[in-house]
């Protein structure tokens, strides 16, 4: 073989068939594997041993600087920076100051849920081995997709097609790099 | 299902049947038709890809245009000469460009209650319509913001309004009502778009894969990010969209919130009030449904999408209306009762100014026939379910609503504590072509977004249809049926052995 493999990839035309083949590829032991739907699947986080995701925390810590962001600015402009005296108010009127802190808190938070999951993600990016296949372009409209990477342990070309056509696929595909 | 069963047992498959009716009417299904998942994901991209675009378009899109060109000379002329050129001066310095961002803005918030509230709330009906709602609160609060921003009367000095060193040495007043508003907005704004956005980002890649047309499909490439539906992204973009929707939800709650303190923080009779912001919030959650089923009941006609809006979606939202139309109405009564129970002269004059005494009793009555009684109609389950009844109603709410803030303004100030400062007000010429010219500019913005964008989540769709449930974990309802069935088999074959 001249060209190099990224990994092999199975075509599903359900939901069910993915998240049993998924099941099946992680009790055979495969760690890096990954799954493609046109839609999420709550199921197939379980399936492939997908863990939880750190980003709910991130968010918190975006809204917590937000919200100490928004405060910190009102205390530089009306206590350090500028003390003056509006409407009979002290100088750090904190009933005053909640609006824009509360926006500030959920801006930044935002902001965080936004990009912090692109960045989890790894995206943009705009070239990946699995666009090679040329059925993949229906992974975004109906079919369902199972991939096992050529950089997992156990993998070995021939064993693992063999495995990978007897989950019952609609097809199996060598992706190439 | 037992094979054979249902000739053994008709009283039971009837027994069924009327289950499955009932579940109908408690549950209606979302999706009318029969659908896959390739046939959701044609039907919606098509309209951008494939279907040759519609002479209507056309015609409603240079319409839109042309009113949306008054905009911009009205813009040209009023930077070029001033405010002046508005009817709005003491005492009722503020006119209709507040009533017209507050108008705009209330618009935008039924968007977000979809989009996020019935989210939280696990309403399956949000979404077929969640994509063109959001696209309607980002172009409302894209009219919205330029009022405050001309009124200023110097929009090019704008960034002032923000918070940056400057040699100046100057700072906002961050205890003013006003700055809230800059700090609300701006966040509703930008929170909208990147929500709106992040919910496209799927339809994107699913229109880069189907696009023939290179130029289209690189844009739609690098619009999508390189999205590829991994199992891992969508675990954590389901996170991020939750949480996106947590906290949208107390974002638009604020936002209306805080423009009502525009007013109720004042001290002016009539605008200060306890109950300005759930009134506000309900009003502008009314108004914008009223605006959603406005665009959806063409839209659905137009791109034949009644299998994904259906009637059920209509009627829900007219049950909306009435709600939060009822809220309004209570609004309503409360602050005629507020002016009562003040006992203060300045507030019972406000309140008999207001309704008869006063030169715009007119726009009172007239509001309270187009949001209060208006609505009455949609009790009715004949006015509800007409489709030509909830168009008619809802653009009576959207005038309605607009009177709304007419008469909270402009009855407020146009006569306030000291009669020596009493005076009329009416807007000039240039007010009505800037309102228009923000309609002509929402609509041309509402038919550049039906062209090149799906207009109905395509990937919050797939999820509606029954296959898109894996079996083997959770049972669906007929499964449970099902078994209830075998049971009642073997309890009848107990009986008869």
């Amino acid at each position: 073989m001249d060209k190099k493999i990224y990994g092999l990839m199975a075509e599903f035309d359900t939901p069910t068939e993915l998240v049993d083949a998924a099941r099946q590829v992680r009790d055979a032991g495969y760690k890096k594997t990954d799954a493609f739907s046109p839609f999420p699947l709550h199921e197939i986080d379980e399936a492939l041993g997908i863990r939880r995701s750190i980003l709910p925390f991130l968010v918190f810590g975006g809204g917590v600087v937000g919200l100490l962001a928004g405060l910190g600015l009102q205390w530089f402009v009306h206590v350090w920076d500028y003390p003056l005296i509006v409407g009979g108010r002290p100088h750090f009127s904190l009933p005053a100051f909640i609006p824009p802190a509360y926006e500030l808190t959920i801006l930044f938070a935002a902001f965080v849920a936004v990009f912090g999951m692109l960045f989890l993600n790894g995206l943009p990016q705009p070239y990946h081995p699995v666009f090679n296949v040329e059925r993949f372009a229906l992974a975004t409209r109906e079919k369902f997709f199972l991939l096992i990477e050529a950089k997992d342990e156990i993998y070995d070309y021939e064993e693992t097609r063999k495995f990978m056509e007897s989950l019952n696929p609609q097809e199996v595909f060598d992706v190439e790099e | 299902m037992v094979a054979g069963f249902d000739e053994r047992n008709p009283e039971l498959k009837r027994a069924m049947e009327d289950i499955k009716e009932i579940q109908r009417k408690i549950y209606p299904p979302m999706v009318e038709g029969e659908h896959t998942f390739a046939t959701v994901t044609d039907k919606i991209s098509d309209v951008t890809l494939k279907r040759k675009t519609p002479f209507h378009w056309f015609i409603g899109f240079g319409i839109a245009f042309i009113i949306a060109q008054v905009l911009l000379f009205t813009i040209m002329y009023l930077v070029t000469t001033g405010i002046g050129i508005w009817g709005n001066n003491q005492p009722v310095g503020w006119a209709f460009d507040i009533i017209n961002f507050v108008w705009w803005i209330g618009i935008g918030h039924a968007g977000t209650l979809i989009s996020a509230i019935l989210l939280l709330l696990n309403q399956k009906w949000r979404t077929s319509i969640n994509r063109f709602a959001e696209a309607m609160t980002l172009f409302a609060v894209a009219c919205a913001g330029m009022f405050p921003l001309l009124h200023t009367g110097r929009p090019w000095l704008a960034y002032w309004m923000l918070p940056y060193p400057n040699t100046m040495g100057m700072w906002q007043n961050y205890r003013s009502p006003l700055m809230w508003d800059v700090f609300a907005v701006s966040t509703y704004a930008t929170v909208s778009a990147l929500f709106w956005y992040v919910g496209l980002i799927p339809d994107l890649a699913t229109l880069r894969d189907r696009a023939k047309n290179p130029y289209f499909r690189f844009i739609y490439a690098a619009l999508s990010w390189g999205w590829r539906g991994s199992a891992r992204h969508w675990h954590r973009y389901e996170i991020a969209y939750l949480l996106l929707a947590g906290i949208s939800t107390p974002l638009v709650l604020s936002v209306h919130s805080i423009v009502s303190f525009d007013f109720s923080v004042s001290q002016v009779p009539g605008w200060h009030a306890t109950i300005f912001p759930p009134y506000f919030v309900a009003g502008a959650i009314f108004a914008g449904f009223a605006m959603v089923l406005i665009l959806c009941i063409p839209l659905r006609h137009w791109y034949r999408m009644k299998d994904f809006i259906t009637h059920t979606h209509l009627v829900y939202m007219g049950k909306v209306m009435l709600a939060t139309g009822l809220i309004v109405c209570y609004g309503y009564a409360m602050e005629l009762f507020f002016g009562w129970y003040s006992a203060a002269q300045y507030e019972v004059f406000m309140i008999k100014n207001r309704i008869w005494e006063g030169p715009y009793w007119w726009s009172y009555w007239l509001l309270i026939l187009c949001n209060g009684m208006s609505i009455q109609l949609l009790w009715f389950k004949r006015f509800r379910e007409s489709e030509f009844w909830l168009f008619l109603i809802s653009i009576v709410v959207s005038i309605g609503m607009w009177l709304e803030r007419f008469v909270i303004i402009v009855t407020s100030l146009h006569r306030d504590f000291l009669p020596s400062s009493w005076a009329m007000y009416s807007p000039t010429m240039f007010d009505w072509s800037m309102f228009l010219g923000t309609l002509g500019f929402f609509f041309t913005l509402i038919y550049l977004f039906v062209r090149f964008l799906p207009i109905i989540s395509i990937f919050e769709v797939r999820t509606l249809l029954p296959d898109a449930n894996v079996h083997g974990h959770h049972q669906d309802f007929e499964e449970m049926v099902n078994e209830v069935e075998i049971e009642h088999i073997d309890k009848d074959k107990g009986k008869v052995s």
